[in-house]
């Protein structure tokens, strides 16, 4: 059975893209963002993941509003960035792990996530960034099992649901028969809105609230309907909605506590409060 | 009509949802389009020849005219998309966020900065 070590969520704004492209990490407006994430790369190559679901919203690179999935999973065995139309450079493939997509697909349809499955699927910034976060040197060491969810057109899927969802795909992890080891990335947030008279908008106080949250009570956000969400967050703060989703996959399984391996909290990169939480998964 | 829980409109936010999706279409499905680096030259070349492809409104031909973010969100504009017709013109979310909200760049950045405080 694979083992779930842990979790991290952190945020993707393509500025980064531009940022890592041009080597500008050490330069004062990046420097609090990059630095956050050595304590992270130090627990990973420690613990040496082979596999990563990934959490995600596609921002209009692989879905449009012809077919909009609510959730989709990735069963490809490769996943190739594209052109995003604003310049930030596309990067290499990813590698799939269709193994695991298929444990994952199968374990949420029999628990009445009707999802769209992809064996052809372009992955966004959203997916791309934070393993080049994570793991900013060389070829990426992991494959990938992108789980979309979608943020674009509302009705999106209620937090509760979210949650939901995220904690059936630990539990296909749990029974998935493999000796890899599996992290779980969500990729987004935290609070910022692009739109409106109301671009702009942060909340550091939710922001906060809801990272603490991921640690002692990871139920906490599921209160809030998407309407809250929005409101307390921003447009697109609305993202946490993938950090929701990994945190209740390390609710299933052996074991359901997490200890707090590291956390950033930064404000601004472009017009975004960005996040930065990595959870170990225990033994309890 | 589908229903609808009443909630309280939210400053400045317009949730992009059937409504939205719907009017915007033809806008959206044009934005989209710009993910190709060809379409995006072609956009330039002749913008009027290239919105009329996509059979856009007047209504939003006159907003991506104008430039003007809020009216393309009145339109129909979906965030995401609309970010791929800002890139044509190397905007980023600061010069977007900045005339959104009536403030200089520097204004609006320097809230961004205050919100961190």
């Amino acid at each position: 059975m694979a083992d779930i070590i842990g979790c991290v969520g952190t945020s993707h704004i393509p500025a980064i893209g531009g940022a890592i492209h041009k080597g500008l990490q050490q330069e004062p407006y990046w420097k609090p963002f990059f630095d956050g994430y050595v304590p992270v790369h130090q627990w990973l190559e420690q613990n040496r993941p082979d596999v990563v679901v990934l959490f995600y919203n596609d921002h209009g690179l692989n879905f449009f509003l012809d077919k909009m999935p609510t959730f989709a999973v990735g069963a490809a065995t490769q996943y190739s960035n594209a052109d995003e139309g604003w310049g930030i450079p596309t990067l290499a493939p990813l590698r799939g792990e269709p193994d695991l997509s298929w444990q994952i697909i199968s374990t949420l349809i029999e628990k009445e996530f009707d999802v769209v499955t992809c064996q052809e699927m372009l992955v966004d910034h959203a997916c791309t960034l934070p393993l080049k976060l994570l793991w900013p040197e060389g070829a990426c060491p992991v494959t990938v099992v992108p789980v979309c969810i979608n943020t674009v057109q509302f009705p999106l899927p209620k937090a509760s649901r979210v949650y939901a969802l995220g904690r059936a795909v630990g539990e296909a992890i749990a029974v998935w028969d493999s000796s890899k080891k599996v992290a779980v990335i969500a990729s987004g947030g935290l609070s910022h809105q692009l739109d409106g008279e109301r671009a702009g908008f942060i909340n550091k106080a939710f922001d906060l609230q809801f990272m603490e949250s991921l640690v002692s009570n990871p139920e906490w956000a599921t209160q809030f309907s998407i309407h809250t969400l929005v409101e307390k967050s921003g447009t697109q703060g609305v993202e946490l909605l993938m950090w929701l989703a990994m945190r209740a996959a390390l609710t299933a399984g052996d074991g359901a506590g997490v200890r707090k391996v590291h956390s950033n909290y930064h404000i601004p990169i472009s017009n975004t409060a960005t996040g930065l939480l990595a959870l170990e998964k225990v033994m309890a | 009509m589908p229903v609808k829980t009443a909630e309280p409109p939210i400053f400045g936010t317009t949730p992009f949802d059937g409504e939205q999706a719907k009017k915007g279409y033809a806008l959206n499905k044009m934005c989209f389009s710009f993910n190709s680096a060809e379409n995006r030259a072609a956009f330039v070349a002749d913008e009027e020849v290239y919105m009329r492809r996509y059979q856009l409104t007047e209504t939003q031909a006159a907003a991506i005219r104008a430039r003007n973010v809020l009216q393309l969100i009145a339109a129909g504009g979906n965030a995401y998309y609309l970010a791929k017709f800002a890139g044509i013109f190397g905007l980023d979310m600061q010069d977007i966020g900045a005339q959104q909200t009536g403030l200089s760049k520097e204004a609006f950045k320097a809230r961004l900065v205050a919100a961190g405080q």
